[in-house]
């Protein structure tokens, strides 16, 4: 699924990334802990959470992570926005609870990694 | 790279928005000396978590990155608190993080385990109240 696909399917917008927008994806990791996204992400390439702080995107960047995925509109404040511009991760935010956009994004044939 | 390279950083201890730039650094730098993507993503989560526990639990201090040919090798020092009782640390789900930091996304207990789980070495020497010093490797 590619980027673009997923922000239709979770009636998301783009804060940052269309350029990428056609990267594509196959792994989600879901958590707002994010030493349990560093212990765990293994493979995927796309998190979904409803933490919002720099240190979100300095994890996304650790794991080379394409997109992130910012559910219960959740708005990464400008500093967050310029972390993910220097390292050209997509950032998404969506209204949708956390429960519902792993399940929208499942549906889609998405899978998680480990 | 016959010669040995090393990079020096100071942590800061009180800016936790800032946590996680040497990690950033030293992953770009083993980008551009040509190490595998395997051994840099060991790397940057290793220290990461390092350098985010400097911040946490220890107000920061330095960590040193050195390549050779068949290792990188991080030294991570603070004159924090220390640590009490290293098994217990090392215990997946012990921490003593306060609600402030869990509500930041840390504290879980995993990065003492995670460090150990990404690298190759990981030796922690701490004395109570002056501080602790871990040295992890990484093999290429
Ligand atoms: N540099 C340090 N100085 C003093 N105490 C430390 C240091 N690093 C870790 N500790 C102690 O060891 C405990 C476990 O560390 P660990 O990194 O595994 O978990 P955490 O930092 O509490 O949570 P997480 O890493 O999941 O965000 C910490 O809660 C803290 O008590
Ligand atoms: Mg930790």
């Amino acid at each position: 699924m590619t980027i673009r696909e997923m922000k239709e399917a979770l009636d998301a917008k783009f804060l940052y990334g269309e350029e990428l927008a056609d990267l594509d994806a196959q792994f989600v990791f879901s958590a707002d802990m994010m030493s349990d996204v560093l212990a765990y992400c293994g493979k995927c390439s796309v998190l979904i959470t409803g933490l919002c702080n720099p240190q979100v995107v300095r994890t996304a960047e650790m794991l080379d992570i394409v997109c992130i995925i910012f559910v219960r509109g959740k708005l990464p404040d400008e500093n967050m926005l310029a972390l993910a511009r220097g390292k050209s991760i997509a950032v998404l935010a969506t209204d949708h609870y956390m429960f519902t956009t792993c399940g929208i994004l499942y549906e889609h044939g998405l899978r998680g990694g480990a | 790279m016959s010669e040995q390279l090393t990079f020096t950083y100071t942590i800061d201890g009180d800016d936790f928005t800032r946590a996680g730039e040497a990690s950033s650094s030293v992953k770009n730098k083993l980008k551009m000396l040509g190490v595998s993507s395997d051994a840099i993503r060991k790397v940057a989560i290793a220290m990461y978590e390092g350098e985010i526990n400097m911040v946490i639990h220890a107000e920061g201090g330095t960590i040193s990155v050195s390549v050779s040919d068949d290792a990188v090798t991080m030294v991570l020092a603070d004159r924090g608190p220390g640590i009490p009782d290293i098994d217990k640390a090392m215990q997946e789900g012990y921490s003593t993080a306060r609600e402030d930091v869990r509500s930041l996304g840390f504290g879980a207990g995993m990065g003492l385990p995670n460090m150990k789980r990404f690298t190759d070495e990981m030796q922690i020497d701490t004395v109570i109240g002056e501080g602790t010093t871990i040295t992890m490797k990484v093999y290429l």
